[in-house]
């Protein structure tokens, strides 16, 4: 099928990008990779009166280092993300996530902020964002401000940004010698993440000094498994003990049925992911 | 909107709706339809071409957006009636049936061996995961990658082209 009209228009800087979103009115939409906008454009799920495209964006794009952060630029792709040494190095968890994100081809268009900014509750990049404790900078017509991960993600599709805000970087703090594991479940090739658990781990000998995990798709929102970092954390990286950590996964979440699983399934799976995503990551 | 495209080597400047897809600019514009829509919901690949360099699905691409790049599509690959050695290797491997998959097939397996000029069959499945087939069950289609690897060593690109080592055995119609 084919979208209905808009207008449109493709900013050089961030500047006329928040400009340009400020005077398009309510009915405009923003895009960045177009990996999900542009199909539910296709068929028609939405028909914004403007499309305001921010691939002619240079300083959106990128990664650098900033003290004890790395800054990840919004229309960074997942392609650009997954192969980045920075982000190989002090944020692992990141680029194993974007590494089984739908496929090849959608990686190359699909961007980490436009991921992030459309916050579908089956993304598999807001688990480890908020398991990270990213914080997110968004600029509007009233300057930039950050918001914190564990405050970003509000509901189904709906982030904390304003109407009239972009969200511009992401800055990640840096989790230098860390190991990552993102394990999901899904029925078939490029499909969403039924349930996605995404770990990361600092292991001195074979004990668990700290732990951060965060889930997909097992709420509205992601949710930060508090009660099995809490629960691995001085433990030996043993199966038996990840197998009991595991076991907290359910705490905070608000799982829906849907036509892949229901909600015994998908708290099964929860467990059993989690207990994967985190022996995994051990290794 | 004004736009000014390279496909297949050829540059091409065009009014066109903001709303366009590129793959309806690319065969309805351009007559281009070796690149084909197999989907509505941009799942099939059948419509993968390369755009400055990478595969993307050109149904979930505007036409706005390509503006000042570069294209190739399926119809761009063959040299003087010499067939890519990707295309060479479908042909010989049979990897396909009905044949409709089999564009984006071959342009997303380019773009995998320009990533890794040896993929193992795992590696393959998971390359050409975006791509779907409906006839095969993937077996000779795996198969054909793997071959085109061996013949294309030290690996594809833009380069895989000149040093193709395949005969010219099919010409398209």
């Amino acid at each position: 099928m084919i979208p209905a009209e808009f207008d449109y228009v493709a900013p050089a800087t961030v500047d006329d990008a928040v400009r340009a979103l400020a005077d398009a009115g309510e009915e405009a939409k923003v895009i960045a990779g177009g990996q999900s906008l542009i199909p539910v454009l296709r068929m028609r799920l939405a028909a914004p009166t403007k499309l305001i495209d921010l691939g002619k964006i240079a300083e959106l794009r990128g990664v650098r280092e900033d003290g004890d952060a790395l800054v990840i630029g919004a229309m960074t792709s997942h392609y650009d993300v997954m192969r980045d040494p920075l982000i190989g190095e002090h944020a692992k968890l990141i680029a194993v996530t974007t590494s089984t994100v739908a496929d090849p081809q959608v990686r190359h268009r699909g961007t980490f902020g436009g991921s992030l900014a459309h916050a579908d509750p089956a993304g598999d990049l807001a688990a480890p964002a908020l398991a990270l404790d990213v914080e997110m900078v968004a600029h509007g017509m009233d300057g930039k401000r950050t918001i914190p991960a564990s405050e970003f993600f509000v509901d189904y599709f709906t982030t904390a940004l304003r109407p009239g805000e972009l969200l511009t970087e992401v800055r990640v703090p840096k989790y230098t010698g860390w190991h990552a594991h993102y394990e999901k479940f899904n029925r078939v090739a490029q499909a969403w993440s039924i349930v996605g658990v995404a770990a990361a781990v600092q292991v001195e000998g074979h004990t668990i000094k700290q732990a951060r995990v965060g889930l997909t798709n097992m709420s509205s929102v992601p949710v930060r498994a508090g009660g099995v970092e809490r629960a691995l954390i001085g433990q030996e990286a043993t199966p038996e003990a990840i197998k009991t950590a595991a076991e907290h996964a359910l705490e905070g979440t608000m799982p829906v049925a849907d036509g892949n699983a229901d909600i015994a399934y998908r708290e099964h799976l929860a467990k059993v992911l989690t207990s994967r995503a985190v022996t995994a990551a051990c290794r | 909107m004004r736009i000014t495209v390279t496909v297949d080597g050829t540059t091409y400047t065009d009014e066109v709706e903001p709303r366009l897809l590129l793959v309806q600019y690319l065969r309805e514009r351009l007559g281009k339809v070796g690149t084909v829509v197999g989907c509505d919901t941009s799942n099939c690949g059948a419509c993968t071409v390369h755009l400055d360099g990478h595969s993307v699905k050109s149904c979930s691409v505007l036409a706005v957006q390509a503006d000042g790049c570069e294209v190739t599509t399926i119809e761009g690959l063959a040299r003087d009636g010499q067939l890519h050695p990707v295309q060479q290797a479908f042909h010989d491997n049979h990897a396909l049936q009905c044949g409709f998959c089999t564009p984006g097939m071959i342009m997303q397996a380019i773009d995998l061996l320009a990533e890794d000029s040896d993929p193992d069959e795992q590696a393959v499945r998971e390359g050409i995961e975006g791509n779907l087939c409906r006839c095969t069950g993937y077996q000779n289609i795996v198969r054909a990658v793997r071959d085109a690897a061996h013949e294309m060593r030290p690996g594809a690109g833009p380069e895989a082209e000149r040093i193709s080592g395949a005969q010219a055995g099919v010409h398209r119609s």
